[in-house]
């Protein structure tokens, strides 16, 4: 047996149930291996959910600092100066390195470290081998060094914030030349080489992660559990997982040619190039700056959807449990996963439309682009009809899968606008794009991820998160989300540039002072509110109320059967048997069948 | 003192809320989980619903209050083109976004919990499938048509008879070159670049049909007639941004590239037609290029015939300055680089070296 095989790869395996008893309650774990160097997924999935929480503090709060500037470009904040210095914040007012530092790190570390080391590194560990049915991941040494890899990113990227020349400030993606040249800009010089050293750590993590995960789904799913019987969750991030394999590494050629560009003298992305700055032309010629671009995107579009198909997955598991009622179209959401897998991979230079990219290519990736809103439109309308008729509980979890249901129809709608080319060309790299991708991937990608977590809370630690504050969190955010980001579609359409601290002394731009302000207070109360959200996770995970039921939402899948705090190998004695799909609710007249109940008599699958 | 006292009062607020919440943990517990669980879901229920009237209400609203500050008529004829691919999208997109929108929360409202209520047993069905992958892709079939239709009309090739004008970005401003009267630019290296010797594009002086380019720091075009830009960059990454014109081409250094239209209002009829006497049309950059890429700022004068030939005619070729000493224009001050110096936030080394320069 493979799984017992990978925890105790000594210990002789044995089918026997009495022994793996046995064997779980001899192994006195210290404090090191059961909280530090776990090898326990359950373990390592939390460390991955606290490490991105507080990720996400920080880089929520450098958004709320560079909102600050936006709502008040004309104001003098003199506790910035203090706590930041003179450099970053002369007078009290961000300085436009510090500015352009604050929106790099934020789109890294949430793009990331949060969303999508917080978010697949979070559920991926925890739910693949609770809901396949294994006793932990295929290999759980690898699965403990992606975490480790992943805390070693995340510690060289907090520390080039503490560098002298400041954190890389190129934007998140940074485009070459800016960030090969330390001469163009100050966060181009040791920042962008900490950048790069996390950023490579951080693909060792994820493809760590990536193929546990994979290999875990593919060969560790217990007796019964067929590929077509597994919930969507598991689907989800198989296919995320496969994304991240195959298209991180191409991250990481690009990110070595831009070190060898940036130390090696070598020309890949440098061409006729002179600095004003410096009153120096460079020698490098016959480089590609666009190459980056290719390299970049060919992951980075790719990485928005490693983004969303985990939280979808959460979403289309979390509505089904609490709509009472099986999922819509299960087929169909794994096939709209599939395709949306495939195209993921074709369509990376609608990024691209006005760098000069050749016309008719061009309009190759407007069709591929647009074909991905078919599989999208297909899983929105397979949401809404898991609603129809449902008997809906609005526990925490469901409120946010609903809110994510609803900016996910928000933000895909704008992507019809940018993926078309002819459209791109006015709203390239304005507003309208920041509106855009932080209310489908943003916004959504953290909705799903509040779903899972309010969800999984009580099998995580045993306890139930507040409600009241739940539903306060919850209202709060989704509101919150839509006031900041509704109007900032109207600031795009007028053509405002993205990446500009102060739009006051342009003609064209200055109208919108008002909204800029209005958008900066709502940042700033719903940043306050997801304080709370942490206030409230942490306290319930020492003071919380009690599960006193194995089963609390009365869902069908496997970690539910598990004990309420399951140990090392998850379940005493056998690993249950499974018989049936995952969304047996409301059938036969019965709320709903655990999948290990087998098949009654007379009963037809689903 | 004023921000210790927010946080206090943040922090009293945060107390307050915690201590609400778990009092009303107890009282649900003292009322029984049932009758807490069928209120809290009522409430949701109710909040589900009203959520969406006020959303789309403040959707409404929205439109009403930003239509006048965005859009406009556009200043080009393929702005108008984009612009009506603009409204196409907008009117498929804003049917479905209503239309799901409404399902959704009117779904989440109806189906709440309720005793009484089973919930339906309905895993699939052939045809709905069917139908919801089938209309999309006709809706957008429609869309990329339209797109492609238009896109390619966009970057197709200029008119032969189009004035041409070479853009060149840098930290940070815009550098404009004409052909001069042989309508041609002549060759330039970049290792020749230098501020110094007023050279800003490198012209390589050997090459006769250089001495009549004409360098300069404002751009001036001729209403009612197509002008290509030749785009490049010298130092980072740059795009011309031309909002009124709905246009848009990155700088890339060592790679040109171009872009064509037809501005269709002089500067002066668009300060007319807007009410504003200080209308600019203005070329942002729309690409991050560094510390100084928010006021990387530069003018277009739309005019007309006479007064555009009149422009040229004014104009000394670069080669002409270089031989007669004159002092760069770029060395003139920063009168290309940024908006205001004063509005600037300029680190002191920065400063400095705005100081020499003057």
């Amino acid at each position: 047996m493979s799984n017992e095989a990978a925890i105790h790869p000594v210990t002789e395996t044995s089918h026997d149930a009495h022994l793996d008893e046995h064997d779980i309650h001899h192994h006195k774990q210290s404090f090191i291996t059961t909280y530090v160097f776990s090898q326990d997924h359950k373990m390592i999935a939390k460390q991955f959910l606290i490490t991105g929480m507080i990720w996400a503090i920080i880089g929520g709060l450098m958004s709320v600092l560079f909102r600050l500037q936006l709502g008040y470009p004309e104001a003098h904040f003199q506790f910035l100066e203090d706590i930041l210095g003179s450099k970053w914040a002369k007078g009290g007012q961000i300085q436009p390195e510090f500015y352009y530092a604050l929106v790099t790190m934020h789109g890294t570390i949430l793009v990331f470290f949060v969303l999508t080391g917080g978010l697949s590194g979070t559920f991926a560990n925890f739910l693949i081998p609770l809901q396949c049915g294994a006793r932990d991941m295929a290999s759980p040494f690898l699965n403990m060094l992606s975490y480790w890899f992943f805390l070693g990113a995340s510690v060289v990227m907090m520390s080039s914030l503490f560098v002298e020349t400041g954190p890389a400030s190129g934007g998140w993606t940074s485009y070459v030349p800016l960030s090969a040249l330390g001469d163009a800009s100050e966060g181009s010089k040791t920042g962008m080489d900490l950048w790069l050293v996390s950023m490579a750590m951080f693909v060792v993590s994820s493809l760590l992660g990536g193929l546990n995960y994979i290999t875990t789904i593919l060969n560790l799913r217990t007796k019964g559990m067929s590929m077509t019987r597994l919930p969507l969750t598991i689907w989800a991030i198989l296919f995320t997982a496969i994304l991240g394999v195959l298209s991180f590494p191409v991250l990481l050629s690009g990110f070595i040619l831009l070190l060898f560009d940036r130390h090696g003298g070598t020309s890949f992305y440098l061409s006729d190039i002179f600095l004003t700055e410096t009153g120096k032309a460079l020698p490098n010629e016959g480089g590609s700056a666009i190459l980056y671009q290719h390299l970049f995107w060919f992951l980075g579009h790719p990485e928005v959807y490693i983004i969303i198909l985990p939280a979808m997955g959460l979403v289309s598991e979390v509505m089904s449990i609490n709509a009472r009622k099986p999922i819509f179209g299960y087929m169909a959401m794994v096939g709209s996963l599939f395709s949306i897998a495939i195209l993921a991979f074709l369509v990376w230079a609608h990024h691209m439309f006005v760098t000069g990219l050749n016309p008719f290519l061009g309009s190759v990736f407007v069709l591929l682009t647009l074909l991905i809103a078919v599989p999208s439109a297909i899983k929105v309308f397979n949401w809404l009809t898991t609603l129809w008729r449902g008997n809906i509980r609005f526990t925490p979890a469901m409120l946010f899968a609903i809110g994510f249901v609803s900016t996910f129809i928000s933000g895909g709608l704008t992507g019809i606008f940018l993926g078309n080319s002819t459209l791109d060309i006015q709203l390239h790299d304005t507003l309208f794009v920041v509106a855009h991708f932080h209310i489908v991937m943003g916004v959504s990608g953290i909705l799903g991820m509040f779903a899972g977590i309010y969800h999984w809370f009580p099998k995580m630690y045993g306890r139930y998160m507040n409600n009241t504050l739940s539903y306060i969190h919850f209202w709060i955010t989704f509101t919150g989300a839509y006031l900041i980001f509704w109007p900032m579609h109207y600031e795009g359409l007028a053509g405002l540039p993205r990446r500009y601290l102060d739009y006051s002394n342009w003609i064209s731009f200055n109208q919108f002072g008002g909204l800029n302000r209005f958008i900066s207070t709502v940042a700033m109360i719903t940043f306050a509110v997801q304080i709370l959200f942490v206030f409230n996770f942490f306290y319930s995970i020492f003071k919380g109320r009690r599960v006193m039921d194995k089963n609390p939402w009365g869902a069908t899948t496997l970690e539910w059967t598990a004990p309420i705090r399951p140990g090392h190998g998850n379940w005493p004695g056998e690993i249950p048997e499974v018989h049936r799909w995952p969304y047996d609710y409301a059938k036969d007249g019965r709320d709903f069948i655990p999948q290990t109940e087998p098949l009654g008599s007379n009963e037809s699958a689903h | 003192m004023s921000t210790l006292f927010l946080l206090l009062i943040l922090l009293f607020g945060f107390l307050i809320t915690f201590q609400i919440a778990k009092a009303s943990e107890y009282v649900g517990v003292l009322k029984g989980e049932k009758k807490n669980f069928e209120q809290n879901n009522k409430v949701n229920g109710f909040l589900m619903i009203a959520f969406l009237v006020a959303g789309l209400i403040g959707v409404y609203y929205c439109n009403e209050l930003y239509r006048g500050k965005i859009l406009g008529e556009s200043a080009s004829v393929h702005g108008e083109q984009i612009d009506t691919m603009m409204y196409i999208t907008i009117a498929i997109t804003g049917v479905v976004f209503v239309i799901t929108q409404i399902l959704l929360f009117w779904f989440a409202y109806k189906y709440q919990y309720s005793e009484k209520r089973k919930a339906m047993y309905f895993p699939h069905d052939n045809r709905l499938e069917v139908v919801w992958t089938v209309v999309p892709a006709i809706a957008l079939t429609v869309l990329v048509g339209f797109g492609l239709f238009y896109w390619f009309r966009i970057t197709g090739d200029a008119p032969a008879n189009a004035n041409q004008v070479e853009v060149t970005g840098k930290q940070f401003g815009w550098i404009f070159r004409y052909p001069g009267s042989d309508k041609v630019f002549g060759k330039k290296y970049y290792q020749n670049i230098s501020d110094k010797d007023n050279n800003q594009l490198g012209l390589l002086w050997d090459d006769p049909s250089t001495h009549d380019d004409i360098v300069t720091s404002e751009m001036y075009i001729e209403v009612n007639q197509p002008v290509k830009l030749i785009i490049g960059s010298r130092d980072v990454i740059h795009d011309v941004g031309l909002v009124y014109f709905r246009q848009k081409m990155d700088a890339v250094p060592g790679t040109p590239t171009t872009m064509w239209f037809i501005p269709k209002f002089t500067t002066a009829e668009m300060k007319k037609k807007l009410g504003n006497p200080d209308f600019e049309y203005e070329i942002s950059c729309d690409q991050m290029c560094g510390r100084g890429h928010y006021t990387m700022r530069g003018i277009i004068k739309v005019v007309n015939h006479e007064d555009y030939v009149l422009w040229l005619a004014k104009q000394k070729p670069n080669y002409a300055q270089v031989m007669a000493g004159d002092i760069a224009p770029a060395a003139a001050g920063t009168a290309t680089d940024s908006t205001k110096a004063s509005t600037m936030r300029t680190n002191p080394a920065a400063t400095k070296l705005v100081a020499q320069k003057n």
